[in-house]
């Protein structure tokens, strides 16, 4: 049902029953390492292009999601799934060989959010049973697809971010089903914020008044306060994107330092993996909510969260083009109680 | 556009510049004097060696561009050259060295795609519009300069 201006809430409360990640080897490197279910040292994961390594990252992601569960992938009723490569070929590659109906999303880095929403209510209105939000990204296939050659011998600008290799996937069931797992409450998808930033290399600075819009306008309609949330979790806002959110609220007279996480802060150690503003893609918040944050949950030191995922709506061609950076940001409310 | 910010296009850019961290310039500048000062000395010393051995001058500096080419070429294939220039900047960008990774980097970058529609055809992603800018620039001056002996 559809409460105020943007939020739908979940009267039936769907559950992620589960979450499966995988990663490569520089974010096993990081804090959050020892959250990653599975990883792989190879960043061509034995394939022959990295296009390839990004679409086996998430198979095996989504792979090890269906069969943990013990579940075979006849069960799953429909895929979402998203990833940064143009036409979302390691999406489209991943699930040609799981024969599970498929929707494909491009939101950029939002994309995770955008599928676990789409995924939840299409559970919540009762037309599946089990569906399966998943998303990639992978650095080296980003890097080519936005940037410049690998081998090429140039300088970051000091708020550029790193794309993360890794994907993240989550299941998600009716309420009824027996497992002590978090619910989704209530999802506020978000709207277009361009505040005119036309630097690629600054993202977060394109990307924060995105969250910003979106936080502002899932609190208002549901009436809920900042500190109901034990943590709003962004997704890859980097260092300078999350300071800019964090000043946008301060406006308000709302002090977010506190709650607010973002996992393009988390994933990597700035200093010593020379990461700049932190990591980025579609693979960040996917990866960060499936390991890391799926675990507080499920441990209770963590009972109510909004993670809201960003995304940057640009294209190589647009930035050419002198078109500015359209930033978008969807929040799924997950809670341990309902 | 009803806006949620209050704040003008102009005044967040404002904002967002005062907030991103600027490149350390001095020291890029310095890194990039060294690296590229030190790319030339290897030069002028491979340029003197042949001219010590009585290669004519002429010749002795076309080997030693066709050598440094090859050294940028190896390095970059090694994963060395992207390494120098993400401290060194333009010192490794600038040399001749830099031009031959810029050709070497999307050769390697573009071969999933195939030799020809793949390798060959973005090689000179990077250095083509150098080449093109380079040459046009060039035919311009020695247009001038043959204009101007013509008339002095």
């Amino acid at each position: 049902m559809k409460i105020g201006k943007q939020t739908i809430k979940l009267e039936n409360t769907p559950k992620i029953l589960n979450t499966s990640s995988m990663v490569g080897p520089k974010e096993m490197q990081g804090p959050l390492s020892s959250y990653f279910e599975l990883h792989t040292d190879d960043i061509f994961f034995g394939e022959k292009s990295f296009e390839k390594a990004e679409s086996k990252i998430m198979k095996t992601c989504v792979d090890n999601l269906i069969a943990k569960n013990g579940l075979s992938k006849e069960d799953i009723d429909y895929i979402f799934a998203g990833d940064l490569l143009n036409q979302c070929i390691s999406s489209a590659y991943c699930i040609r060989d799981l024969n599970i109906p498929f929707f494909g999303l491009y939101g950029a880095c939002s994309t995770f959010c955008e599928g676990l929403m789409l995924a939840s209510l299409f559970v919540n209105a009762g037309y599946a049973q089990k569906v399966i939000a998943t998303t990639s990204s992978h650095f080296c296939s980003a890097e080519r697809q936005f940037r410049m050659p690998l081998e090429h011998g140039n300088q970051l600008s000091p708020t550029a971010q790193c794309t993360v290799t890794a994907s993240g996937s989550a299941l998600i069931v009716p309420k009824d089903v027996n497992s002590d797992s978090p619910y989704i409450t209530y999802v506020t998808p978000g709207k277009i914020v361009d505040m005119g930033i036309k630097d690629m290399t600054n993202m977060g600075a394109a990307m924060a008044p995105s969250a910003y819009s979106t936080i502002k306008a899932h609190l208002q309609d549901t009436g809920r306060s900042i500190d109901y949330y034990d943590a709003i979790v962004t997704g890859d806002l980097g260092i300078i994107g999350s300071d800019i959110l964090k000043d946008l609220f301060k406006e308000d007279g709302l002090d977010i330092s506190e709650i607010h996480n973002d996992c393009g802060v988390l994933i990597y150690d700035k200093d010593s993996q020379d990461t700049h503003c932190g990591g980025s893609g579609c693979g960040c918040m996917a990866s960060v909510f499936s390991g890391y944050f799926y675990e507080q949950l499920k441990t209770k030191k963590l009972n109510k969260i909004l993670i809201v995922a960003t995304g940057a709506l640009m294209s190589p061609v647009s930035s050419q083009q002198g078109e500015s950076i359209p930033g978008i940001a969807h929040a799924v409310a997950i809670e341990n109680e309902v | 556009m009803d806006k949620d910010i209050n704040m003008t296009d102009k005044e967040y850019s404002d904002y967002v510049d005062k907030k991103a961290t600027n490149s350390p310039m001095l020291k890029h500048i310095i890194m990039a004097f060294l690296v590229g000062g030190f790319i030339c000395v290897i030069g002028q010393l491979i340029t003197n060696t042949f001219m010590h051995f009585g290669v004519p001058k002429d010749s002795a500096t076309t080997i030693t561009t066709i050598i440094l080419i090859f050294i940028g070429a190896f390095l970059t294939s090694i994963n060395v050259y992207s390494k120098i220039g993400k401290f060194a900047g333009a010192g490794s960008t600038i040399p001749i060295t830099g031009f031959s990774n810029s050709v070497v980097a999307p050769a390697i970058e573009f071969k999933t795609e195939g030799y020809v529609l793949g390798l060959g055809a973005n090689m000179f992603k990077i250095a083509g519009p150098v080449l093109v800018y380079g040459i046009t620039s060039s035919v311009i001056i020695g247009f001038i300069y043959w204009l101007i002996k013509l008339f002095l």
